[in-house]
């Protein structure tokens, strides 16, 4: 593996270490939706990375994959949001209660 | 192994349908749901008389479905099965009988009816049982229609009896279920046999047998309330009468004591489990057992809670048949099947009589009932004798042929056990009789109620057809249809006769 | 016959009809949605006659044969699970149609319960890691919108914490998938696992992608968001999410297992995840014990029983697999007729809280009867499917000679006997204060008896046991079963 793929590599190592602290330990759900998406970032990295394996052209197949990827990755950010700005103006807050907490509304339908 | 394979699966069946059609009846139709509950149970009684000609006559009925591979549900109709289909056939019609009147303004009769089908089905299911994994799925069913009944009044203390009745039923099922997946494991399924054969086809193998036997009777001793697994019995008194006379006299306690009967001389046979060392074991369990519910009933002020602690004490009277060799012994633990049912079913009626109508729950409120309630009295005091065993009465017949069966198998401290639980017996009745018809009774009664007249007949006299019974199991006992002549006929096939 | 080409129908039928229903309105949305589900049911049969003709279906899509092309593929465990995902939707649609509430009524609820029809039938097709991924979304982001949908502060946090961990689940899954198909340049899971080379690496893909899975699936001790999810969701849409949405998960586990895992060190992994499986058995029992509200009783009684659905790694032979599908099955439909029960009975009363559905029994017997028959069939009672299935687990135990695992299933009957007694105690128990007046609104009989069929389902489940297995014993994957 050239020494070119292993920066590469270990940028995403270190934004897989960022995503993952941030989506467990922010507070504010935004940065826990950026979190994730550093994640996503990191992950399509390694794809087109590894997808490259030395040769020349890059696999199309990798390239496919991270594509599809980043269009559920924004379909699924943009769903967050949505899902935060309901929960704020119902609750006027926009983060989750301590893991532990027991849901604060009583759950009926 | 003639015609008519589908007779056992009616058995249970008739009862099952009974169970639905009540429940989707509701609580409002109270006369189409009386009319279904006897009818039911006079239809029942009638297959039952069918099936007894035909079984006497050396025909067998067997019904077969498979479930797994290798493993079937099967419900079969032999002499042993009729003995307790039968016992179980005429006490619930006299049971519907006496709940019909019990219950007559009470809430929730829909379920309760429903529940008490429900449960009868569960106990045709265990008579019929071909083998252990069906008696098991029957065994459990039971156990799931007799919770709704054990806390139906709803209060505090039936849900904690309720929860006794759980704790132990179930644990003891989970041991029956790692017995029966041991057993499985090893040999598959294996039907029920006159003279059981699972020794032959695991011989060689005593620990697995001598394990498997071990956690089957514990499963089996959970409902037979056989020392140390009794605990939830004489809490579940909490429970309505005509459950409590149905739990003791027939369906839960008689279910454990039936399967310890079936796993004895039909699973392993009375010769193996004597040659694996097993019935000394047993007979000093129950002999144990017979002993200490006799001392625990001496100490119960409710009377109840007397009735309970004695079925404790009697049912192992059953176990103990089981597990001395030789068939006179056998003959007097399974007419004790019977006979015990006759005789306590007629002492619950009696105690749900005094209740209802006096309001008498405690033994010393019963001062001088014989004046004002004669027939309930009398009832009472023929049974309370013939549990004492005195003769010619049917508990005398039981202990009989217990003591000979046990002296003929050299065992004679039996004979001890039976004298000193025979004196218990006396200790703990006799005083109740005594207050009975010799105190003077007192100026105002605990509750009186006046329920209509039809509700008292309805109570009374199924407590009059049982103590009649009872009488007569022991008078007759000679006669070929008795219990005792049926049982013989048992043993003689068992024995290989 | 057809079947085999109508495959791919399965995935884009529900998908164009969560199009379609978009445009309608909400009640017209909601029988497009049962009229879609119907005609599964109903198509299901020629599917299995196909499948018992002719043993597992493949399909390449786009007409492209291996290893470019994107396979379909239908084994024993996809057809029954295909079948219970048609049964359940059935019946869980029907509930919400009946009982709408607030959550039914939304424009984008039924568009969102196609598109996790669409979700589950492309997980259960799917032989493709990628499209696994693409499945998995589908899933996920319709699961929480249903969730969402209830409308309640409750719901929106559970359907928030459900979207994020739920998505952490997925970019491992994903990072997992690309080690994989650079090492082996395919996607498809047969010829990857063929491929596969045992290594360093492949452990840490799998482990990845694992991670990734019992996230998804709410596995001991990644199960923290579920019964907040399943308990603040509308009924009918906890009914599918537990008896469906996590099974789906599951089976990836099991596939990877079986497939890839062979190579990189699945004889590891496997006990350890039984020991997970065993772990949420005891914990979930536990916390649905102490729980003092229905439907959170009934959500942590999932953690449990997924827990089951894992011990088979700990002892992969036919009998253990047997027990497993039918497991499988029989929750299925017992935890949805539970959860449809449960919602039946919080409407009638008005409140979520055990103490105050004292009295159900008079006040909407037909969903205490469902409840209590679903119970027996999650406690493993006879007679009834979990019975059976309880049954063929402990054989597969014992000649396994796995005593812990015999233990540890006869210690999981007797928790669901604590807890679910527990709860039907409070149902049946007396209301104290008659006069109290009932906040509750009345519930239609549709809604209770599509509870009542589901447990009904679960219970005849004991007596057709037989020729259910003998569909799910053609085999599979290169070890044998799934």
């Amino acid at each position: 593996m050239a020494a070119q793929d292993l920066v590469w590599l270990g940028v995403a190592a270190g934004l897989v270490g960022l995503g993952v602290y941030g989506v467990l330990v922010a507070g504010h759900l935004l940065r826990k939706l950026l979190a994730l998406n550093l994640l996503g970032t990191a992950v399509f990295l390694l794809m087109v990375v590894l997808g490259r394996r030395g040769a020349a052209t890059p696999d199309p197949v990798s390239q496919a994959m991270v594509l599809t990827g980043i269009v559920v990755a924004v379909s699924a950010t943009a769903f967050g949001l949505a899902l935060m700005l309901a929960l704020y103006r119902r609750s006027g807050e926009a983060a989750l209660d301590d893991e532990a907490g027991a849901p604060d509304g009583d759950g009926r339908d | 192994m003639t015609g008519w394979p589908a007779l056992p699966l009616l058995l249970v069946l008739l009862s099952l349908a009974t169970a639905l059609a009540v429940f989707l009846a509701g609580e409002a139709r109270q006369r189409l749901r009386t009319t279904l509950n006897l009818a039911a149970a006079l239809a029942k009684l009638g297959l039952v008389a069918l099936l007894l000609r035909a079984v006497a006559a050396g025909e067998t009925f067997q019904w077969r479905m498979p479930l797994l591979p290798g493993l079937d549900l099967v419900l079969k109709v032999d002499s042993l099965t009729l003995l307790f289909t039968t016992l179980s056939a005429v006490l619930w019609l006299l049971t519907t009988i006496y709940a019909i009147g019990y219950l007559e303004r009470s809430p929730g009769r829909a379920r309760f009816f429903g529940f008490f089908s429900l449960c009868v089905a569960a106990t045709m299911g265990i008579a019929t049982a071909g083998n252990l994994f069906t008696f098991f799925v029957f065994y459990e069913l039971l156990t799931l229609a007799t919770w709704p009944l054990v806390v139906h009044r709803g209060t505090q203390a039936s849900f904690a009896g309720g929860r006794s009745y759980l704790c132990h039923t179930l644990f003891g099922s989970s041991l029956f279920l790692a017995g029966l997946v041991w057993l499985h494991a090893l040999v598959g399924s294996q039907d029920f046999i006159a003279g059981g054969e699972l020794g032959d086809v695991l011989s060689g193998n005593e620990a697995a047998q001598r394990g498997i036997f071990v956690l089957l009777l514990a499963g089996m001793g959970v409902k037979a309330a056989l020392l140390p697994l009794h605990g939830w019995l004489p809490k579940a008194m909490v429970a309505p009468a005509p459950v409590s006379a149905l739990l003791h006299a027939v369906a839960v306690v008689k279910a454990g004591a039936f399967g310890i009967v079936r796993l004895v001389y039909d699973v392993y046979g009375s010769e193996r489990v004597q040659a694996l060392g097993l019935g000394h074991w047993l007979a000093a369990l129950a002999a144990a057992t017979i002993l200490y519910g006799s001392l625990m009933a001496l100490r119960q002020a409710d009377l109840k809670k007397r009735l309970a602690w004695s079925t404790v004490s009697q049912v192992s009277y059953i176990a103990l048949g089981a597990a001395i060799a030789g068939p006179l012994a056998t003959i007097g633990g399974l007419v004790h099947l019977v006979h015990q049912g006759l005789m306590k079913i007629t002492l619950f009626f009696c105690a749900g009589l005094y209740a209802e109508l006096l309001g008498s729950k405690r033994i010393d409120q019963l001062d001088g009932v014989g004046r004002v309630m004669p027939w309930t009295s009398l009832a009472f005091t023929v049974t309370a004798l013939g549990m004492i065993g005195v003769p010619p009465m049917a508990g005398f017949v039981s202990k009989w042929y217990l003591g000979t069966g046990a002296v003929a198998a050299g065992q004679s401290w039996v004979v001890g056990v039976l004298v000193a639980s025979t004196l218990l017996n006396a200790a703990y009745f006799l005083p109740v009789l005594g207050r009975i018809w010799f105190r003077p009774p007192p100026d105002a009664w605990p509750a009186p109620t006046r329920p209509g007249r039809w509700a008292r007949a309805a109570m009374l006299l199924p407590a009059l057809a049982t103590a009649l019974a009872a009488l007569l199991a022991g008078l007759l006992a000679g006669l070929e249809l008795s219990p005792l002549g049926w049982v013989k006929l048992i043993v003689a096939r068992e024995y290989g006769g | 016959m057809a079947a085999t080409e109508l495959l791919p129908l399965w995935v884009l039928v529900p998908l164009l009809a969560a199009a379609l229903a978009a445009c309608l309105p909400a009640r017209r949305a909601g029988q497009l949605a049962l009229a879609v589900q119907l005609a599964a049911l109903a198509s299901w049969p020629l599917l299995a006659a196909a499948f018992a003709d002719r043993g597992p279906l493949t399909v390449s899509l786009a007409g492209l044969a291996p290893p470019l092309a994107i396979r379909l593929y239908l084994d024993g465990i996809g057809l029954l699970l295909l079948g219970l995902v048609a049964t359940v939707t059935t019946a869980a649609s029907l509930h919400a149609l009946a009982t709408p509430g607030r959550a039914a009524l939304r424009p984008a609820f039924w568009p969102a319960w196609l598109v996790l029809l669409a979700g589950l039938h492309t997980v259960v097709l799917s032989f493709d890691l990628f499209n696994m991924y693409v499945g998995l979304e589908l899933l996920t982001l319709a699961a929480v919108a249903l969730v969402a949908s209830a409308g309640t502060v409750a719901a929106l946090a559970a359907a928030m914490r459900y979207l994020l961990l739920a998505m952490l689940g997925s970019l491992a899954w994903l990072a997992g998938v690309a080690m994989i198909h650079a090492g082996t340049g395919s996607l498809d899971l047969e010829l990857a696992g063929a491929a596969l080379a045992p290594g360093g690496w492949v452990s840490v893909a799998l482990a990845l992608m694992l991670a990734g899975l019992l996230l998804k699936a709410a596995v001991f001790p990644l199960h923290g968001w579920l019964p907040l999810a399943h308990g603040a969701a509308p009924g009918a849409v906890s009914a599918v999410l537990s008896a469906l949405v996590v099974k789906a998960a599951l089976l990836l586990v099991w596939r990877v297992q079986l497939w890839l895992g062979p190579a990189g060190g699945a004889d590891a992994a496997g006990p350890l995840l039984a020991a997970l499986g065993g772990a949420a058995i005891l914990w979930g029992s536990l916390s649905a014990y102490r729980q003092d509200r229905l439907k959170q009783v009934v959500a942590f009684s999932t953690v449990a029983q997924l827990g089951y659905l894992l011990l088979v790694l700990a002892m992969p032979s036919a009998v253990a697999w047997q027990g497993t599908t039918l497991h499988l099955l029989a929750h299925g439909l017992a935890k949805a007729a539970m959860f449809l029960a449960a919602a039946n009975l919080v409407r009638r009363a008005g409140d979520p809280r055990l103490a105050a559905l004292a009295g159900s029994d008079a006040a909407a017997p037909v969903s205490v009867f469902a409840f209590a028959l679903a119970g027996v069939s999650l406690v493993g009672l006879p007679p009834s499917g979990g019975f059976l299935a309880k049954w063929l687990l402990l054989q597969g135990a014992w000649q396994a000679g796995a005593w812990w695992l015999v233990a540890l299933l006869l210690a999981g009957s007797l928790l669901a006997a604590a807890y679910l007694f527990r709860t039907l105690a409070a149902l049946l128990a007396h209301r104290d204060g008659a006069g109290q007046a009932r906040a509750g609104l009345p519930v239609p009989r549709i809604a209770e008896l599509a509870a009542l069929a589901l447990a009904l389902g679960a219970i005849v489940l004991g007596f057709a046991a037989a020729p259910i297995l003998d569909l799910a014993a053609l085999p599979a994957g290169p070890g044998g079963a799934p």
